[in-house]
């Protein structure tokens, strides 16, 4: 049977087991809204911005595994995409962005909305496609969701056509994928584990450093094991921040810039660096001379070109983590004995580490007058259950969620950690809420990022997501402040939000509820009361406007060199 | 340190600008880069001659890998793998009544073909290694040259194996 372009995407989003999608129609998508009331199958979430509308599929992806959807028109429409996929891009996150064009006939013309969105998208995704002819459409979608979720998995962006979504051809989905120039290796080199093994059974100060792959490999069982086995401290970047629970004995927390002293003090101790699923950012390993100086750095990443890119690498190993994992943990079995004289002689090191960590909690100073964010934040911890999902903007509130919410379940911190986008939180907990309605949802923000979508209330009440708001208000863009503060003396420029918001009333304006509170002594009982409405919620907290993210590490200092209080 | 790099690539739309922008975003050098299509009318082969240092060029071939629509790299500098390097330059060159007859000589000493000939200038033909390309550009300078073109190297593994 014929069918036409927009049918034919419909259908193949089915066959992908896409349930909900993201978008906003337009000119050069209308063929496809129109097909989509036809489906019983897909869900469509109309966000109040394109770019919320991928952030929002960017959250559902990375809440649940699969790939997210985001559908947009071509011109302002897709343009508006753009920073929504390079947070996914960054981040590693699957995802599938569908774009209207303009007709074959008139690209290229300057035709009304035309974007070159192959030409303005290429830097920013795994790969992407211009369809130029409806005979190819399915199996281009086939490869898309292919390659977004294979390998190091990342955003694919599919331009079609106006004419493309018209045209009729026979559908039929591919079976399967050949790409000659694309072959991702999952199995990790077994000769390149066995030394892994070696160096790791000869380890005295060991120390394993795991970044957002653990949870894109869902190897996160594995981890733990791993680290039990070995009895080997784990830090974790932000990204890989969920896969390893902070109350864990072995856990070190976070290290890097706003990371805890003792992680950070324990990398530039260790003799051996296992570096799993991470990549060696800037923000992580501070000035790279003094980074983990005295360490043998194996490194374990399914992307080649994460290896050996920042630092020197001893031992890299090529393949998905998981894999990986297993047949370290097999190894390992195979030699008890070894594992143990390991364990023993690691002994002092993990004293070493532990006192560290009792000497250098990472802590604040508590107020009963001004409302501290980190109290804030411990308290939303303490009346949430594990497997409340948290999102965040970007700023001081983002690391102060990381410092002080103690994640336990993979796949339970969002967060844009690459791009460091402001504005993705909301949209964000948006589409988490959309794959787990009967799951808790927090969006964790600042007065400053909230606003950069802040229209996405809307999304929620009309879609009765009851996603719960936190903006920690200081009216300041306050990490940039920070910054101004201890490097710039105090000139405070542009930081300031002069202009205070009623966030009551503009909850009220949405048709969602609003709290506000300065008063640290009603903290907890907000929380509660806003836990126990219905529907998208605000909770405003005015903390105390001049707080710090504390401790980090300056910018271009070694991670050895942090400044522990301001 | 100079490498010649070969890329077998889809022969499909965007796939140049995909390999050039992947240089200019990540900041490596293109000292030239030729393109055209393999035996195989669906593979493209480049030749792309870069600069940089072990570490820059490890990230280089890396990077092109990467790319779903790159088929094989392979660095004939990196892997020292043999391999035969040649280019293509058209020249003219000033030639009036007192250089012609130099012209000439330095032509044939280097094989090359007069293809144009005016009373004021002769354009030659020249092929070579990027040695000889470099000799002859630096013997004809002095006389005037009016107008250069060059292909860039293109390179092919020494041996009887073949890649198509």
């Amino acid at each position: 049977m014929k069918m036409t372009g927009s049918q034919i995407l419909l259908a193949c989003l089915e066959q992908e087991g896409i349930d909900t999608v993201f978008g906003y129609p337009g000119g050069t998508v209308i063929n496809i809204y129109d097909d989509l009331m036809k489906s019983d199958k897909i869900r469509h979430i109309l966000p109040r911005h394109e770019q919320a509308g991928v952030h929002a599929a960017d959250g559902y992806a990375r809440a649940t595994g699969k790939v997210g959807v985001a559908i947009a028109t071509s011109g302002p429409g897709a343009t508006n995409t753009v920073t929504g996929i390079a947070t996914a891009y960054m981040d590693s996150i699957p995802m599938v962005v569908i774009c209207g064009q303009v007709p074959t006939a008139l690209i290229g013309n300057d035709a009304f909305q035309e974007a070159d969105m192959i030409g303005i998208t290429r830097p920013i995704t795994k790969h992407n496609y211009l369809v130029r002819d409806v005979k190819d459409l399915a199996r281009i979608l086939k490869q898309a969701f292919y390659i977004a979720r294979t390998g190091r998995p990342g955003p694919v962006l599919v331009d079609l056509p106006k004419d493309v979504q018209t045209a009729s051809t026979i559908f039929e989905y591919p079976d399967s994928v050949d790409l000659r120039g694309y072959k991702p290796n999952y199995s990790g080199n077994a000769r390149q584990v066995a030394k892994a093994i070696k160096m790791i059974l000869a380890a005295k100060k060991p120390v394993i450093y795991v970044g957002g792959g653990a949870t894109l490999s869902n190897a996160d069982k594995e981890l733990i094991t791993f680290a039990e086995t070995i009895q080997a401290p784990l830090t974790t970047t932000l990204m890989g921040m969920a896969s390893f629970p902070k109350r864990h004995p072995l856990s070190l927390g976070m290290l890097g810039m706003h990371g805890t002293y003792y992680a950070n003090m324990a990398v530039t101790s260790a003799d051996l660096l296992i570096a799993i699923g991470a990549r060696f950012d800037d923000r992580v390993t501070g000035k790279i001379s003094t980074f983990a100086p005295d360490a043998k750095i194996i490194h374990i990443d399914i992307d080649p070109t994460s290896i050996k890119k920042n630092v020197r690498v001893d031992l890299p190993i090529v393949g998905d983590l998981k894999d990986v994992l297993l047949k370290m943990l097999k190894q390992l079995k195979e030699v008890p004995d070894e594992v143990e004289t390991m364990v023993v002689q690691t002994t002092a090191w993990r004293a070493e580490v532990d006192a560290m960590k009792l000497s250098h909690p990472m802590t604040y100073t508590p107020s009963k007058s001004v409302i501290k964010p980190q109290f804030v934040i411990e308290k939303l911890r303490e009346l949430t259950d594990d497997d409340v999902i948290v999102t965040t903007e970007v700023g001081q509130h983002q690391m102060w969620t990381a410092q002080f919410f103690d994640f336990t379940q993979p796949r339970t911190f969002l967060t844009s950690g690459g791009l460091g986008t402001m504005g993705y939180g909301l949209p964000a907990a948006l589409g988490a809420q959309a794959a787990f309605p009967d799951r808790q949802v927090i969006d964790i923000s600042g007065d400053g990022s909230f606003q950069m979508n802040s229209q996405e209330l809307a999304t929620l009440v009309q879609n009765r997501l009851p996603v719960k708001i936190v903006i920690l208000n200081n009216n300041f863009l306050g990490m940039v402040r920070q910054w101004q503060q201890l490097f710039f003396d105090k000139r405070y420029s542009q930081t300031c939000l002069e202009s205070p918001i009623d966030f009551v009333k503009l909850a009220d304006a949405y048709g969602a509820t609003g709290f506000t509170t300065s008063k640290p002594e009603e903290v907890e009982m907000i929380i509660k009361k806003a836990f126990a409405t219905p529907g998208p919620v605000i909770i405003e907290f005015k903390i105390s406007r001049e707080e710090n993210v504390m401790p980090m590490v300056p910018a271009g200092a070694g991670i050895n060199e942090m400044v522990l209080a301001s | 340190m100079k490498h010649t790099i070969t890329v077998l690539v889809e022969n499909e739309f965007g796939v140049l600008s995909r390999v050039s922008g992947l240089f200019s975003g990540r900041g490596f050098n293109i000292e030239s880069l030729s393109v055209a299509p393999t035996l195989d009318e669906s593979i493209s082969r480049m030749t792309i001659v870069t600069s940089g240092d072990d570490r820059i060029l490890e990230q280089v071939t890396k990077q092109l890998n990467k790319l779903i629509d790159t088929i094989k790299v392979i660095d004939f500098t990196g892997e020292g793998e043999p391999y035969v390097e040649r280019e293509l330059i058209l020249i003219k060159v000033t030639a009036e009544e007192g250089t012609r007859a130099e012209v000439m000589r330095i032509a044939d000493i280097f094989r090359a073909n007069v293809i144009d000939v005016t009373p004021r200038s002769y354009t030659l033909e020249i092929m070579g290694s990027p040695d000889k390309i470099a000799a002859v550009i630096e013997l004809l300078k002095p006389i005037g040259i009016k107008e250069l073109v060059r292909t860039g190297p293109l390179a092919l593994g020494r041996g009887a194996k073949g890649w198509r």
